[in-house]
């Protein structure tokens, strides 16, 4: 079934971008990521141009947040004053990315800088992950049943001021952490062009010592607003939102999130901590081969004359 | 006043009078005239545009008997909005590919189509291909800002493939239909990929090489419905536009997930 979008002004095939929506909700409601460092290089490649897949999917990660954090709600498993607090560093953190990206572009190097972006964090966040859930299931393995994990080191994170108690993540911490966490994933959100689902999983669970259970809903919870923001950023200063492209992305999405949320209730943390963490590195070895590899095509064309 | 309403009685005459000059010594118009319609003046893109065909057909008017020689040809071109484009280059860079050149183009057409009789280079002589701008390389024009390449055209080189691999840009000969050196006909299918905007057919006539005459029609592409209300939309109240988005996406994430929590339940 063939559309034509209004905004992209390219005619898609509508099933494939349920499907897409699809798969990425899927991954949305497992492992608490948007799912935008899938959707946006998925997009290109199915011939959206750059600028609307990136805006555009940010509207479709908004509507597989919501729909994932409405089921992390009911469950239980969102810690909204740690959510807030992340989100007002987020806000800022994608402000000052916009400002980083227009810079960027100016200079003419965007898409390399974004590329390197990618292959450098997933590559980054893959290995830790990947490392760390391996050894947690050896000693699983060895040990009869899960240890419970330390949930932090008694270290920086507490000598500094602003204490805030976190009740529903167990942490009596200083926000100035929380703040500057969800500032970094705000910029290197805005940079790439994503959530930043995949940046701020790992780096609550390994620098704000978060418990896994609470760490899904309340990055869902923060990523809704943050790219509601950014949307709506894009919306009005570009005009690079495809709304028909969105409503496809969504309808996939939304069904995706909830059978990713609940096959998640089901499978443990360290299988999906493996799953997430082989999944990343995936993707970073796609982007690294992209960079290496002698391109089929060495021209590109890009629509308007750049400065 | 009387002085006013006199030049305003006399204006009319007095620039009447230059044009009435030239209809006197009319230029002798050409022994072979194009007499053509288009199928369609409009294109409407509605939600399930899947492209579209047009056929431009018409007849050759002339007061003379034909001329023995056979090399009657006809070209037909259609052409889509101009954009302003960058073409990049990419080369090895420390082991990675980066776009190190480009070339910006300042207006090359979103859309051509050129059919002929026969293939273009037997039929059209150098000098007309450049006067009228008929084959692919020669509808692209000027380049735009000063140019940081040596050599440009690797990358018109490109932008033709690139295009032409999307079926954006093609040449078609013998697609234009000639029976008894009077009547044409040519069916140009458009894609479903097409921009909005103002296109423009043009027919050539030619003998020898030489255009003897031509004719222009537009055609109006346009986005109808749904798609014109949100194009409109979101480029004229884009917060507004925006925060539908937004909704939608909400309301949608809800949506679903009251349903799978209505479907959980017994």
């Amino acid at each position: 079934m063939q559309i034509y979008l209004p905004i992209a002004e390219v005619v898609v095939n509508a099933l494939t971008l349920i499907g897409l929506g699809g798969i990425v909700g899927l991954m949305s409601g497992l492992f608490g990521v948007g799912g935008g460092f899938l959707i946006t290089p998925l997009l290109f490649f199915i011939g959206i141009p750059p600028a609307i897949a990136v805006a555009t999917g940010a509207n479709q990660v908004v509507a597989s947040s919501v729909s994932g954090v409405l089921a992390h709600v009911k469950r239980k498993t969102v810690d909204f004053r740690m959510g807030w607090v992340l989100l007002a560093g987020g806000l800022v953190g994608s402000s000052i990315g916009v400002l980083l990206f227009n810079i960027l572009s100016r200079l003419g190097q965007v898409d390399l800088v974004v590329q390197l972006c990618y292959v450098v964090f997933l590559g980054l966040i893959g290995a830790m992950m990947l490392q760390e859930s391996l050894r947690a299931l050896r000693r699983a393995r060895r040990s009869g049943p899960i240890k419970p994990m330390r949930r932090h080191q008694h270290g920086w994170v507490h000598k500094w001021p602003w204490k805030m108690k976190f009740r529903a993540s167990g942490l009596y911490i200083s926000s100035i952490p929380v703040l500057l966490v969800g500032a970094a994933v705000g910029v290197l959100g805005a940079i790439m062009g994503v959530g930043g689902g995949f940046i701020m999983v790992p780096a609550m669970i390994y620098l704000l010592g978060m418990p896994t259970k609470v760490v899904i809903g309340t990055s869902l919870f923060q990523i809704t607003f943050l790219s509601a923001y950014t949307t709506l950023m894009h919306a009005v200063s570009s005009n690079t939102v495809d709304v028909m492209l969105a409503v496809l992305l969504i309808v996939g999405g939304v069904i995706g999130a909830q059978v990713g949320t609940h096959l998640g209730a089901r499978l443990r943390a360290e299988q999906l901590r493996i799953l997430l963490a082989l999944l990343v590195l995936a993707v970073c070895g796609k982007l690294a081969l992209d960079l290496f590899l002698r391109p089929d095509e060495l021209y590109s064309i890009t629509p308007g004359v750049l400065p | 006043m009387i002085r006013g309403t006199l030049f305003a009685l006399l204006a009319p005459v007095l620039l009447a009078a230059p044009l009435h000059a030239q209809e006197q010594a009319p230029p002798a118009p050409p022994p072979e005239q194009i007499v053509a319609g288009l199928s369609r003046e409009d294109v409407d893109i509605t939600t399930s545009f899947e492209g579209s065909e047009i056929i431009i057909y018409g007849a050759i008017k002339r007061e003379t008997p034909i001329p023995p020689d056979e090399s009657l040809d006809v070209i037909v071109t259609v052409e889509g909005p101009a954009q302003a484009l960058t073409v990049r280059h990419k080369q090895r860079r420390l082991g990675i590919w980066v776009n190190t050149d480009r070339v910006s183009i300042g207006a090359a057409p979103s859309f051509y189509v050129v059919a002929s009789t026969r293939p273009l280079d037997l039929i059209l002589s150098a000098d007309e291909d450049q006067r009228h701008r008929i084959s692919i390389p020669l509808a692209m024009r000027a380049f735009a800002g000063p140019m940081e390449v040596e050599d440009a055209v690797p990358y018109t080189e490109a932008l033709i493939r690139l295009r032409r691999a999307a079926d954006l840009y093609r040449q078609d000969d013998g697609a234009v239909r000639l029976a008894e050196q009077t009547l044409f006909r040519a069916d140009v299918r458009l894609p479903a990929n097409l921009v909005e905007g103002a296109y423009s057919t043009r027919i050539f006539l030619l003998r020898q090489g030489q255009v003897i005459d031509t004719f222009r029609a537009p055609i109006e592409v346009r986005k109808v419905g749904l798609e014109r209300w949100l194009y409109r939309l979101a480029l004229e109240q884009p917060f507004v536009y925006g925060i539908m988005s937004l909704a939608i996406a909400v309301m949608a994430g809800w949506g679903a997930s009251a349903a799978f929590r209505m479907a959980k339940r017994p």
